[in-house]
């Protein structure tokens, strides 16, 4: 057997410095084969999630969540809300950026400008963010446009960037693609986390090494991450197999008990707190122009009474999956057992269903999915129009890569489309409520691509934003949740598996339902 | 001679010009950059602004002279999905398919000359009947095909291979390698043997099709009259007649290898241009399609026009008084 | 009219007699690899045109397929039952019918590539040899400009734009159409080269100079002499790129940019069955690799021996 664990590119010098300590001396190195890369070293460049949670090695928020997704001090100490659209922020002291700078109230000023800038495509994630002010190096107030309950839940992937080093390199604003020039903080990171930012190459390799100087006490004893993208699937599980790679955080669920069986690995599993669901177009047209029957209660009963769950969770999902009946998983608050119980699977009634609604012949629609965005997406798409096409309906599957889909699932050109929701980085309710079932307006309803509106679901959802106590908020969210399923707003699916799969040595890796892996909790 | 070479680099610029018009076509019909480039809270004078920014309302003519402009200095913006420079990504790549493709290219000649020559000499041998059969299998299999062999027998089953990736690399100057480290030689050991099956077989059937037309010559006739052993007939007259047609293949080959590669550095998940060009498809980064297809054409151009122009130097009247 | 019929024969043997009778088919006969190509390229296609007939299952009928039958193994192994001969996928597509029908669409945008290139090729290359000039120019220069592009380039990027460009109601017929064309539009330089040297050539005999003199072109009588000299490399030319045409489908395919999964071709089942190499289920992959080489190396095989037996310089 070969061992390649070092895979890192190395100068001359370190090769050969490489080739004398050659050997299991790097123990706590981890060679991380992820099934995608990340889009840049800035996190406020991109609205992508996977990016964040990278990312969140190198750069801190005020607050994070702990192991149990409960939400500690970080770079905040402690916090007060002193008006009703004021917080005070106590700041942590003693705080060194990784290139030695210290870390003050202007740091996290030039941070929440930055995000909220009109060219940030993060601005959504702090909706309600209207200014903030010093009051000394270590105290700052933020001003909200309105009551706000979930700030504190934003705050968490509000990643704070170092204000002198932003300056120096040009960066105070987000990359703007306009230009035409690379920004400074898409390839270079300076943060306060646990780990350093060493070099990237995209699609290629992105290494972070332990950063000896951070302030918390460090659980990890892990000195080195190689992040390396391999989009395919069946490499990525054979790369593990060999030892090439250490960790990864999407095992095809179809490979598990082959990972499971083997002996220098050990997979960890758990269901996601990802919800996926197919939306519906709701206009008054399809997208060929036809009258759109989904508009039509009784149509979407049938679409959603045709579609058999069990028999995907236990062929396509291999059993991982758990069925869902509501929008929300039911570790997310907001959510209600009552509304969770199964949907009736009957093709017979389906079909009824249609011919009373005047579609006994069926309709053709279009069907948009992504291959893999979702586990197993591409298999999941094709199962259901193959069901739908038993109650006599005429889908016309379209799938592809999630680049050329999501743009013609947002702007409308789908009757039927994929979305799979986690409520993350809010971890609650609202995020959906606000942000898909809420009809498009303003920072409202970016994700309702079907363009519906529902009245009781936006009144609930605005009365819930500004609710500061939270069971009352919460059951104003799990009302709007119980009108979602009553409308069939949405067909929710499953809470989709989540396997990651790391060598067997590792002493602790813990996993959490957000699916992201977080370095500063391993040891090895 | 002069005359030929301006002609024929008036040509090949000729060609240049035409495959960076494509490329710029792609760059203007292909998913508008406005709509992928603004998220999709942006408003119509925003998206308005951009396009001016950008020049996307000058004239056709005008932003195709940009467009070749800027080709020309290298300079083909700034990639929709990574933001940086889409040349200096490019040029971070270059090097892992070069290697891949060179290394292929050494083992088709390795591997392709003797079997050409042992088929031609005995070609009615039973091995050399069945090594064409071979050949045609060779360059009949889809390369994904054997690329997904090779790595389930190599790699899975046996574990003696990486089975993705360059391994270790060394940065020499600007060039990153793998040659020089046991990782980086082993992981390029299996996507180079892929990558080179087709070739091996191409030459393979030219150095038999060449030595069967020499050996048929008359002055291997005469050489062989003369009482000269067979062997070196075959080998100082023969075999050296058929290196300029070998060495011409694989010059012109060598361009098309380059695009070849990018199935096997799919398969392999190789870090080359052409996984690059591949998941710029699949995202639609069309700054990196177009400079891709700019900079492969080029060699591809450059190569052949390079080959013409030595040919028309050596000419080939002058070989013939050689022997 | 019926002594005459029955007189012709014997004094002017008929095409076919001729052909038995001719070098061509006893080189055939003779060569053992090409009989057994042809018989295995004869089985392939026509299997492949009778799948519906044949195979038990419409694959590209959503409704028949039935994901209670997924990833069932082939017969000879424990799980595995009839009809399902070969197992079936984890959409419980029944493997045999999904290589019939991927079979039949392989093999007709083959066919159809290679028509349609053979079709613009001749014709082009009838241009260019007739009226020179500009003409010829313009369509050879832009024959160099594609030939210059290495095909799978010109294949990826063609037709991942063109399926950019289809509506969504034309995606699911439109897409072999748009394979077809992004193959045929780098194979049809070759053909318009061979026939532009035949006309340029025949252009300059007398037939046609005098003819030209007298006011009527000789364009029919051109054809007739242009076409049978060509004849012999176009079809071997074809054949090959009969060959390189179903490669590069099944590798678009495999790439993602080809067939789409609910209208598989042979590529797409391998880009599928790949996800599917270390579960276990095998045989997703295996057959319809088996079924893609076999094809390729039966047209190669033949198209290999056709242009030996054509060019008896090389044997």
């Amino acid at each position: 057997m070969i061992s390649v664990k070092n895979l890192g590119r190395t100068t001359m010098a370190g090769a050969l410095s490489a080739a004398m300590l050659s050997g299991p001396a790097f123990a706590e190195e981890v060679t991380w084969g992820a099934a995608r890369d990340i889009f840049s070293m800035d996190p406020y460049s991109y609205g992508s999630s996977y990016t964040i949670s990278f990312l969140n090695h190198v750069y801190e928020g005020l607050v994070r969540y702990n192991e149990d997704l409960e939400i500690e001090p970080a770079l905040a100490v402690s916090w007060e809300i002193t008006s009703p659209t004021t917080w005070r922020f106590e700041l942590r002291e003693d705080v060194t950026y990784h290139n030695g700078n210290p870390f003050t109230a202007d740091d996290v000023i030039a941070s929440l400008e930055r995000v909220s800038a009109e060219s940030s495509p993060l601005k959504g994630n702090l909706p309600a963010y209207k200014s903030a002010t010093k009051v000394d190096d270590y105290t700052l107030d933020i001003e909200l446009t309105g009551t706000y309950p979930l700030l504190l839940n934003d705050l968490t992937n509000i990643h704070i960037f170092d204000k002198e080093w932003l300056v120096e390199h040009n960066a105070e604003m987000p990359t703007d693609v306009a230009a035409g020039v690379e920004g400074h903080a898409t390839f270079n990171a300076n943060g306060t986390g646990p780990f350093k930012f060493v070099s990237r190459t995209p699609d290629v390799e992105t290494i972070l090494e332990v950063n000896e100087g951070w302030w918390d006490d460090p659980q990890h004893n892990i000195t080195r991450i190689e992040f390396r993208p391999i989009t395919s699937a069946a490499t990525r599980v054979s790369a593990l197999l060999s030892g090439e790679i250490d960790f990864t955080e999407a095992v095809p669920v179809q490979d598990i008990p082959r990972l499971e069986s083997a002996a220098n690995v050990d997979v960890l599993e758990r269901t996601d707190l990802r919800t996926v669901m197919l939306g519906m177009n709701r206009r008054p047209e399809l997208t060929n122009g036809e009258e759109n029957p989904m508009n039509d209660l009784r149509v979407r009963q049938a679409m959603q009474m045709a579609i058999n769950k069990d028999l995907i969770r236990d062929k396509v999902m291999r059993g991982k999956s758990r069925n869902a009946g509501t929008l929300v998983a039911p570790s997310i608050p907001g959510y209600d057992e009552a509304l969770d119980a199964p949907i009736e699977t009957n093709v017979e009634k389906a079909k009824a269903l249609l011919e009373e609604a005047g579609y006994g012949d069926g309709f053709e629609f279009t069907f948009v999915c992504a291959n893999a965005d979702y586990v197993s997406e591409e298999q999941i798409c094709q199962a259901i129009a193959s069901m739908w096409s038993r109650i006599g309906l005429n889908p016309q599957l379209d799938i592809g890569p999630s680049a050329k889909q999501t743009p013609k699932q947002s702007n409308g050109e789908a009757d039927v489309y994929t979305l799979g929701w986690a409520t993350l980085p809010m971890l609650d309710t609202y995020s959906i409520l606000a942000q898909v079932l809420h009809s498009k307006e303003g920072n409202f309803g970016v994700f309702n691509w079907g363009g519906w509106t529902n009245d009781k679901i936006d009144e609930l959802t605005k009365a819930a934003s500004v609710e500061m106590d939270r069971e009352k908020r919460l059951a104003m969210e799990t009302e709007a949740l119980k009108v979602a399923r009553e409308q069939i707003i949405m067909i929710p699916l499953h809470q989709q598996p989540m396997a990651w799969a790391a060598a067997s040595d590792f002493e602790d890796f813990p996993q959490f339902p957000d699916n992201k892996p977080r370095f500063w909790y391993v040891t090895r | 001679m002069l005359a030929f070479i301006i002609k024929r680099t008036i040509n090949a610029i000729f060609v240049m010009l035409s495959v960076t018009f494509l490329a710029f076509i792609i760059f203007q019909f292909v998913g508008d950059p406005v709509r992928q480039m603004l998220n999709e809270q942006a408003t119509q004078a925003q998206r308005d602004a951009l396009r001016d920014k950008l020049g996307l309302n000058d004239p056709f003519l005008v932003q195709f002279g940009k467009f070749v402009g800027n080709a020309v200095q290298g300079d083909f913006g700034v990639s929709f999905r990574n933001q940086q420079d889409v040349m200096t990504m490019i040029a971070d790549r270059f090097p892992a398919t070069f290697e891949l493709v060179l290394v292929a290219t050494f083992i088709s000649i390795v591997v392709g000359m003797p079997l050409g020559v042992l088929t031609a000499i005995r070609r009615r041998s039973w091995y050399a009947e069945s090594l064409q059969f071979v050949s045609i299998i060779g360059i009949s299999l889809p390369s994904f095909v054997v690329g997904i062999g090779l790595i389930l027998v190599f790699s899975v089953w046996l574990g003696w291979f990486p089975a993705f990736g360059r391994g270790d690399t060394v940065d020499i100057g600007w060039w990153s390698t793998g040659l020089l480290t046991s990782s980086g030689r082993m992981a390029l050991f299996l996507p180079a043997l892929s990558l080179s099956l087709f070739q091996i077989t191409l030459v393979m059937r030219l150095v038999r099709a060449e030595m069967l037309e020499v050996l048929r010559a008359d002055f291997i006739k005469f050489a062989r009259a003369r009482g000269i052993p067979a062997r070196v007939v075959h080998f100082r007259h023969a075999l050296r007649n058929t290196l300029m047609p070998v060495v011409t293949m694989t010059a012109m080959q060598f361009g098309g290898l380059i695009a070849f590669a990018l199935v096997t550095e799919t398969v392999f998940q190789w870090p080359g241009m052409g996984l690059l060009f591949i998941q710029a498809v699949t995202f639609v980064d069309v700054p990196i399609m177009a400079a891709y297809l700019c900079v492969v054409a080029f060699i591809f151009v450059f190569l052949n026009a390079v080959v013409d122009m030595t040919y028309a130097i050596i000419d080939p009247r002058l070989r013939g008084s050689e022997q | 009219m019926a002594n005459l019929e029955h007189r012709k024969p014997a004094a002017q043997p008929t095409r076919l007699q001729r052909f038995f009778d001719g070098d061509l088919w006893w080189s055939f006969k003779s060569h053992k690899a090409a009989v057994g190509a042809a018989i295995v390229l004869l089985v392939l296609i026509v299997t492949a045109f009778l799948a519906p007939v044949l195979s038990p299952q419409n694959p590209y009928d959503l409704s028949s397929l039935e994901l209670w039958n997924a990833e069932l193994p082939p017969v000879w192994i424990e799980g595995g039952r009839l009809p399902f001969l070969l197992g079936t996928d984890v959409q419980g597509r029944d493997i045999v019918s999904g290589i019939l029908y991927g079979t039949r669409i392989s093999i007709i945008i083959g066919i159809a590539s290679v028509a349609v290139s053979l079709v613009v090729g001749i014709l082009f290359g009838l241009i260019a040899g007739y009226f020179g000039g500009w003409v010829d120019n313009l369509l050879m220069r832009i024959g160099d400009v594609l030939l210059s592009i290495p095909i799978i380039l010109v294949a990826i990027l063609v037709s991942s734009i063109a399926q950019a460009f289809l509506p969504p109601h034309l995606r699911e017929a439109g897409v072999a159409a748009v394979l077809v064309l992004s193959i045929a539009m780098y194979s049809w330089v070759q053909y318009a080269r061979v026939v532009r040297a035949q006309t340029m050539v025949e252009r300059r005999k007398e037939y046609v100079m005098a003819s030209k003199l007298v006011g009527t072109p000789a364009r029919r009588l051109m054809l007739k002499h242009i076409l049978p000299n060509t004849m012999t490399p176009i079809f071997v030319t074809a054949t090959l790129n009969f060959g390189l045409a179903i490669l590069i489908e099944a590798t678009l395919s495999f790439l993602g940019v080809g067939m789409p999964p609910n209208q598989p071709s042979l590529g797409t089942l391998i880009r599928i069955g790949n996800q599917y190499l270390f579960s276990g289920s095998w045989w997703i992959v295996l057959f319809p690799s088996l079924q893609l080489c076999l094809l390729v190396v039966a047209v190669n095989m033949l198209g290999d021996w056709l242009r030996d037996a054509l060019n008896p310089k090389l044997r």
